[in-house]
């Protein structure tokens, strides 16, 4: 086997749970962003723009979508002889068979494929964050400083901080504490969740805490490193980088995508994000339609008016309806006369005529009110929303429903309908 | 694996004007986001045909990048593969390919080594979709030497430019002009031929002893009565590419919905990923009736217009019934009316291109500076 200098490791299991009923039905990683991407491109483009060849993504919640967009990794150049792409699930073993019960656990079950490729270094990524970073120079930064660990870190506004797992460094930049959540934070640098280990000195951590339950990199592996004097440096990141974890942060990453120059830009030459699409065709601007500060993904149908809102591909949006900062996923089909507002709309949701989504003031969600916030709609994939009904502020729907689901024709703010997915 | 594919996509036309400068005609760019091969490619992908060489003669630097992958037509395989072949000096033969036979027999040893029994023969410059399973059951039904797609013109186009056909009710064809003075009838040779692959071989090495190089003057009409030459109507849509006012006219075709939808129901169309991402629209954006490809930047006004892949338009411009192709900065406050702008072209602010009552083709030369 070909020796590899660093390969990656990529997180990409979790459910998301504070995203609803956006993963009810698939992993966090493989739910759309920006029109045309899913989550997971952002770290895998970012590993073959950083040389990096080799990556093994840890599967476990819902992985069908994932499975499916990853295919054998040509969309990324990751179709290799060797190394590429490695979806690596859970699998049973001779004498304990378990699921990945944490972050370090996740790799731990997966020495042998590690092993396999002899590397140097080893990234460990997480699949749920939107950001464009070159981790060679990352590489660089940990090899001139002889680390064991180094660890991606940004600068917060100080008076977030406290909401953030911190790192406390030295002058060179090398860690001398850490702090989760501090109440009165000594320092603005939050981990990002992005580590580069010496093979070796990871592969001794995970052996030695193998028994750990719920083994996680950030509650017990760097710990145990920094308790066993390893040499552990913190990497500055300044560009932009953003944790969609809930509704609201999910959604707010996708407006600022619309802005004249935004601050993560998509249109830069040098630095591409790759994706698994398969629609190629343009979109259709229809004669009586509007289509101002938003961006549009292939082979979309617009009949209708689209304003701050970010459409996916093979969307169609009916004549008089009026689309207002919003998020509508790929293959979803809106009727005429709607009027959606603040709402995200997941793939493959079909919404009939004359619907009102977003009306009245927001109520608090009694479904789970932190969160089903931020005054959005949120209707999961696969819905069927019916002609002729209106839908209030943090309320969700998923599943197929009928005019009977809508007292009255309406959905109260802050009510919901779940008929469908995982999440009850 | 019944057939084996040629597409012939080696061929000019001086009536593609300054389009045709940059490329061949096969390598055009069509409908936002395909290049005109492409259609041929995905048929024979979609009808199942594994082997498919592409003969190129013509300009091919744009068409040979964009085949530079086979896989976008899932032509990648051990069984099978897209072959690009480009004519070479041999030791016995220091010519180009002296017409569309010739071209064939050049290879023939492609042929000659292939195990398939029959042979599609499909032109690189047409926009149609196509079972070619289809048309190899009725040239086997029919018993036929050589089996030509037809088309139907509407009775008030001009037919002059195409092969024009007259057939007997049996679907015979009795009569076959190439672009006559005055047509005879509306149906058209569609440039799409089955063939039994030995029959093709014999009849290119015979026609090559007579130093004679071209497939439809010189095969086609030469044994139109020697040998049972069929013609197979094509119903659906099929345009060809072969002037400035065929390109722009199939452009704006798929302005209309029932040609959007015919060509992006399954079997689908394949064409190389650009890795682009979704059309943006900025405040001033007035879009009507127009396609807009990924990676398009938009700030003003665009009206019955194809934009190709990743076009600008800047702020306060009016780009009316035109197409943009791919890869072209447009300046602020210009006007752009009846015309196709040619790709990676830069136009500098402040400047107005019109077609008038005709189709005006645009290339400025302006150097581009990038920020």
């Amino acid at each position: 086997m070909i020796r590899k200098e660093m390969i990656a490791m990529l997180l990409a299991g979790g459910q998301g749970s504070r995203l609803g009923v956006l993963t009810s039905d698939v992993a966090k990683p493989a739910v759309a962003f920006g029109g045309k991407y899913r989550i997971i491109d952002f770290p895998l483009s970012n590993c073959v723009n950083s040389g990096i060849d080799t990556v093994g993504v840890l599967t476990q919640y819902q992985p069908l979508r994932l499975n499916t967009h990853i295919g054998i990794g040509i969309p990324w150049d990751l179709d290799r002889n060797h190394g590429g792409v490695t979806v690596l699930p859970p699998y049973e073993k001779s004498d304990n068979s378990e699921w990945y019960s944490g972050t370090a656990n996740a790799i731990y079950q997966n020495l042998n494929y590690i092993d396999s490729y002899q590397p140097e270094y080893v990234l460990i990524l997480s699949g749920d964050h939107i950001y464009k970073m070159n981790y060679e120079v990352m590489l660089d930064f940990h090899k001139e400083n002889n680390a064991d660990v180094t660890i991606a870190a940004m600068p917060v506004p100080w008076e977030e901080a406290s909401r953030f797992g911190l790192v406390i460094t030295d002058e060179n930049k090398q860690i001398t504490e850490f702090e989760e959540k501090p109440a009165n934070p000594r320092s603005n640098l939050a981990s990002m969740g992005i580590y580069i280990f010496n093979w070796s000195v990871l592969r001794e951590a995970l052996v030695t805490m193998s028994e750990q339950s719920n083994c996680d990199f950030g509650k017990h592996i760097i710990p145990y490193c920094r308790e066993n004097g390893r040499r552990l440096f913190a990497y500055e990141y300044n560009g932009y980088w953003k944790d969609v974890g809930t509704l609201g942060s999910y959604w707010e990453a996708n407006m600022e995508l619309i802005d004249l120059i935004p601050e993560f830009n998509l249109y830069e030459e040098y630095w591409k994000i790759y994706t698994n699409s398969d629609t190629i065709e343009p979109q259709y601007i229809s004669a009586d339609a509007v289509t101002e500060r938003c961006i549009i993904g292939e082979g979309s149908e617009i009949y209708g008016q689209v304003y701050g809102s970010v459409i996916g591909a093979g969307v169609v949006i009916g004549k008089n309806t009026v689309v207002r900062d919003s998020i509508i996923m790929q293959d979803t089909v809106i009727g005429d006369n709607v009027i959606i507002d603040k709402a995200i709309v997941a793939e493959n949701v079909s919404i009939g005529n004359n619907v009102e989504l977003g009306v009245g003031e927001p109520a608090e969600n009694k479904l789970n009110k932190s969160v089903y916030s931020f005054g959005l709609v949120t209707i999961g994939e696969n819905s069927v929303v019916p002609s002729g009904v209106k839908v209030g502020k943090n309320t969700a729907i998923a599943g197929k429903t009928t005019k009977e689901d809508y007292p009255e024709g309406l959905l109260a703010g802050g009510e919901s309908i779940i008929k469908a997915g995982d999440i009850l | 694996m019944k057939a084996l594919g040629i597409i012939l996509a080696g061929g000019n036309n001086s009536r593609m004007q300054e389009l045709s400068n940059k490329r061949a005609i096969a390598a055009m760019p069509v409908g936002g986001s395909y290049r005109c091969i492409d259609f041929a490619l995905s048929n024979m992908s979609n009808s199942h045909i594994q082997r498919v060489a592409v003969l190129t003669q013509y300009n091919a630097r744009s068409l040979n990048e964009h085949l530079s992958s086979s896989k976008w037509w899932d032509f990648g395989r051990k069984q099978g593969g897209l072959y690009v072949f480009n004519p070479t000096v041999t030791s016995d033969n220091a010519w180009w390919y002296r017409g569309t036979a010739d071209a064939m027999l050049r290879n023939i040893d492609f042929l000659k080594r292939s195990h398939e029994p029959y042979v599609i023969i499909a032109s690189g410059d047409c926009v149609y979709k196509m079972d070619y399973n289809k048309v190899l059951e009725f040239h086997i039904e029919k018993k036929a030497d050589i089996t030509i797609v037809c088309k139907d013109m509407p009775m008030e186009e001009d037919v002059s430019r195409f092969g024009v056909v007259r057939m007997n009710e049996d679907s015979r064809i009795v009569e076959f002009e190439e672009k006559p003075m005055i047509a005879q009838s509306n149906t058209i040779s569609a440039g799409i031929y089955v063939i039994r692959r030995r029959q093709l071989i014999e009849m290119l090495e015979r026609s090559a002893e007579e130093n004679r190089y071209d497939f439809v003057n010189d095969i086609l009409i030469r044994y139109k009565n020697m040998k049972r030459i069929y013609g197979y109507k094509i119903e659906e849509y099929w345009n060809n590419i072969s002037t400035v006012e065929s390109y722009y006219q199939t452009n704006m075709d798929f302005l209309k919905p029932e040609v959007r939808k015919y060509f992006r129901d399954e079997p689908k169309i394949y064409s190389k990923v650009d890795d682009l991402p979704p059309a943006k629209y900025n405040v001033g954006s007035d879009v009507r009736n127009s396609l807009v490809s990924s990676g398009c930047i938009i700030n003003s006004k665009v009206e019955n217009s194809v934009l190709f892949k990743k076009v600008f338009v800047g702020k306060n411009c009016v780009i009316k019934n035109s197409i943009i192709l791919n890869d072209v900065y447009i300046g602020d406050n210009t006007h752009i009316e009846n015309c196709i702008v040619e790709s990676r072209d830069t136009l500098r602010a402040n400047t107005f291109f019109s077609g008038g009552d005709g189709i005006k083709v645009v290339y400025e030369h302006n150097e581009r500076y990038v920020i």
